[in-house]
């Protein structure tokens, strides 16, 4: 059994690592939920971003500065995606299959710039680290946890409180009825699909503070991810922080208690039995 | 013929002398033709989307490697266990998903994504792997052709087109007839008589252990297997990009879209411009479902009707008008979430028969239906047909002793034509009929429902009118014993009105019993010989329908109590 030092050390970066699941589940599970989009090319925007992040932080700039920058074109580019798959009324299956492309690109024009090799960003944040009683706690895993908590709360608040979160709601249930009560549909879709590009700026940006960049790694999360996001609920802004925190520290204890190796055992073996067992609840 | 022809050539290949280069490519070719082939077969067929294809290919490739590299197996021989192993593992997993009723596509989707991290974790920590991977270079190859590559070759050539054979053989039968209308609307194949649940697990069961093959062969081709490459997600998402590619609804669709994704990942991962090349082939990508949402043969998808034969006019078996009770309900009680649906209703219904079942909106009558079809289960009570007990019996089991219903709204199955709508349920009725027989039958009913003109077209071209009529046909088409009509005439306009109720007297002059469900009073009167009322879930009078209407209960019922 080892020592509660390390089982807490554990459960926290557990959280932490659940926590960057849930900010790239974010944007995936709003398009998914809300627009019917199953966007590939959001794991690339990811990276992208955090290409650039590392790119900007490597002339000096701070990288919460440079979110200002990306965060604006990520959601120009979201919504020009969207435009175009509205204007050719691309159904779910064949948005998974187009937005493949886009990924296949973004990774080529990444893999163009960057190269395949490994970059990792320097940054002041990267230094910072705090003892908290026995658990260290570092300043960027933390910036993560702040950042997903608060935009997932962010967006459940203003689905559920502000008229413009109604009306994308509404939009989500049944667009054409939506329409007929003078809800604005495609603005708000084209909205929506440009805010979760952005999301996928802060999601590279964090991912740019906490982990090593290669191309390559793109693919590796996409299927965690796509988990998070189902198993949280689609269009639940708040389903997959909780749902990657819950895997994440699964995950954390597995590796602590027994091999690293048995991690995606349990998490998926978790699933598995919730959804055979209350697949009402999803 | 063109197939036989084609399978001749492509044998011969390996024993022209080419460079063993073009025979290991045209391998991998059909390597995933096999694949992507295969996931459509369950995922494309009938719709339930799996992300898991890694995870069964990886089982084929394990068995394989397990009894050929490590119990030194000969290589051809564990190839059976290639294809068994990974049906058993899907036909044990199917029977578990395929019982939740409420598992959406998605559901289906997610699971089998989380059985590949399951069994790629699983075989990595076991003896089966333990971490190292397997090296397979020491198993020797059986020389089918003049070289090893050649051997590769003819092997995926052989399982390539047995494959496609299979997808071809599925998607024209009795069976892919089954699998396109779970796709379409599970529930109504299901009281259509598709036996849904045996369906899909064979089409997984299927599915499985051709990937399971195609993984056997491929671990002895590399020659060294591992963990990180066998279950990688690419895989799973190229056989879907591949299928998509090329057409899901077609049986050739996904072999086509293979062999132009592998030509061009070859190509642009072996030029000077591999990067660019990938970039290029992601922008071809976009373009091809872009411009071609159903894929490159999308347009040929619909199967080809048979030639028309018409099928004989059956000898009307004469309407034996007697007091015998064909169905009869005793008890019957079902609530929704609180909700009384249906308390303790009795129902008789007589041989021959057109038995009027009236009452107020929200009285319980979609419901009755709704449970002697097994569409929701009984809460409590007895439905005895002919003598035996329904309740508790799969939907297609009720539709084969001989009942058949209409929906209120229609519910035709889209992406069919009029023709296999009506085609279907006499392949699945109280006498199994092949295809041909089916159409045949089908064409007769179409006729009769005056439709034949519009046989090929797809449902969402047909008028209201129309599709009210499609429901009759396809009801009429397994010849029940017992028709329920859900509100047929709701929405048609007095002419249209008349044209129906002609027809709905031809059909019970055809020995059908009909219960007959309407709010159309004239119809009714016209119709019916007995009429039974419900209101608020309970019956409240029976009889004749000239003095049922006259019943002070039906009329406070309908109307509201006078208060004057």
């Amino acid at each position: 059994m080892p020592s509660y030092t390390l089982l807490g050390q554990s459960a926290l970066s557990g959280v932490f690592i659940g926590a960057l699941y849930g900010l790239l589940g974010l944007g995936l599970t709003l398009s998914w939920g809300m627009l019917r989009q199953i966007n590939l090319a959001h794991f690339a925007l990811v990276f992208l971003g955090a290409y650039l992040t590392y790119q900007l932080g490597a002339a000096g700039m701070d990288p919460l500065v440079t979110l200002a920058l990306i965060a604006p074109a990520f959601f120009l580019f979201g919504a020009a995606l969207h435009l175009l798959l509205a204007r050719f009324k691309v159904n779910a299956l064949n948005t998974l299959l187009v937005t493949f492309g886009f990924m296949v690109m973004l990774e080529s024009l990444i893999q163009w710039i960057w190269s395949a090799d490994f970059r990792r960003l320097e940054s002041h944040y990267g230094d910072v680290k705090w003892k908290v009683g026995e658990l260290f706690v570092p300043l960027p895993e933390l910036l993560t946890l702040a950042l997903a908590c608060g935009l997932a709360l962010a967006v459940w608040a203003a689905l559920r409180f502000t008229d413009l979160g109604k009306a994308m709601r509404a939009t989500a249930e049944d667009a054409p009825i939506a329409a007929a009560f003078g809800v604005n549909e495609k603005l708000l879709s084209l909205l929506l699909s440009g805010l979760c590009a952005a999301f996928a700026a802060v999601a590279g940006m964090c991912l740019a503070l906490s982990h090593t960049l290669a191309p390559s790694q793109i693919y590796a999360w996409i299927g965690v991810v796509f988990a998070v996001v189902m198993i949280g609920g689609l269009g639940n802004p708040l389903g997959p922080l909780v749902a990657g925190v819950v895997i994440g520290v699964s995950e954390g204890l597995t590796m602590a208690v027994t091999a690293p190796v048995w991690a995606p055992l349990v998490s998926f073996s978790l699933l598995i039995a919730a959804l055979l067992l209350r697949p009402e609840k999803f | 013929m063109r197939f036989v022809a084609a399978a001749i050539v492509l044998g011969a290949v390996p024993f022209l002398g080419l460079p063993a280069f073009y025979e290991s490519f045209l391998y991998l070719v059909f390597h995933w033709v096999v694949l992507a082939t295969s996931w459509n077969i369950l995922s494309g067929y009938s719709g339930y989307f799996s992300f898991g294809h890694a995870a069964f290919f990886g089982i084929g490739v394990y068995t394989t490697a397990v009894l050929a590299g490590k119990l030194d197996w000969p290589f051809l021989w564990t190839l059976p266990f290639a294809a068994a192993v990974p049906a058993l593992v899907g036909v044990a997993l199917g029977a578990i998903i395929f019982r939740v009723r409420a598992l959406r596509g998605e559901l289906f989707a997610l699971l089998t994504l989380a059985v590949t991290f399951v069994v790629s974790t699983l075989v990595l920590n076991t003896p089966v792997d333990g971490g190292p991977g397997v090296m397979l270079s020491a198993v020797s190859i059986p020389k089918l052709a003049p070289t090893v590559s050649g051997t590769f070759y003819l092997l995926s050539l052989v399982l390539a087109l047995a494959t496609v054979a299979i997808a071809y053989a599925v998607y024209h039968s009795r069976f892919g007839t089954g699998l396109f209308a779970i796709h379409d609307d599970e529930a109504v194949a299901e009281v259509m008589g598709v036996p849904t649940y045996r369906f899909k697990l064979a089409a997984f069961a299927l599915s499985c252990a051709l990937a399971g093959v195609a993984g056997g062969i491929y671990g002895v081709f590399v020659s060294y297997v591992t963990v990180g490459e066998t279950f990688s997600g690419f895989v799973a998402l190229y056989v879907i990009l591949m299928a998509a590619l090329g057409g899901t609804r077609h049986w050739l669709g996904p072999a086509l879209g293979a062999a132009a994704l592998t030509t061009l990942l070859y190509v642009f991962t072996t030029s000077d411009y591999a990067v660019a090349g990938r970039a290029a082939m992601g922008l071809i990508f976009i373009l091809v479902i872009l411009f071609l949402p159903q894929g490159l043969l999308g347009r040929f998808a619909h199967r080809k009707a048979l030639p028309r034969r018409n099928a004989p006019i059956p000898s009307a078996a004469p309407s034996t008008k007697n007091m015998e009770s064909i169905l009869v309900v005793r008890d019957l009680s079902k609530a929704f979430k609180g909700v009384q649906a249906l308390s303790h209703v009795e129902l008789d219904v007589r041989r021959g028969e057109i038995l009027g079942l009236v009452g107020p909106n929200g009285s319980g009558k979609s419901t009755l239906i709704n449970l002697v079809s097994g569409h929701y289960p009984v809460d409590s009570g007895s439905i005895r047909f002919e003598g035996r007990e329904l309740v508790g019996k799969a939907p297609h089991r009720i539709a084969r002793a001989g009942i058949a219903r209409t929906y209120q709204i229609p519910r035709p199955f889209p992406h069919l034509t009029v023709l296999e709508n009506v085609a279907l349920p006499p392949m699945f009725g109280q006498v199994v009929m092949d295809r041909a027989a089916a159409e045949a039958e089908a064409w007769r009913w179409l006729e009769f429902t005056g439709l034949a003109g519009k046989a090929l077209l797809q449902p969402q071209h047909l008028n209201l009118h129309q599709r009210k009529f499609l429901e009759l046909a396809r009801a009429l088409a397994s010849r029940p014993k017992l028709l329920f009509l859900d509100e047929v005439l709701s929405g048609l306009t007095p002419s249209e009105m008349n044209e129906a109720i002609r027809l709905i007297r031809a059909i019970r002059d055809q020995g059908a019993t009909i219960v007959f469900v309407e709010h159309v009073m004239r119809a009714v009167m016209e119709l019916t010989d007995r009429v039974v009322v419900l209101t608020y879930g309970k019956n409240i009078a029976a009889g004749a329908p000239g003095d049922v209407m006259r019943d002070p209960l039906v009329i406070t019922a309908y109307l509201g109590a006078a208060h004057a």
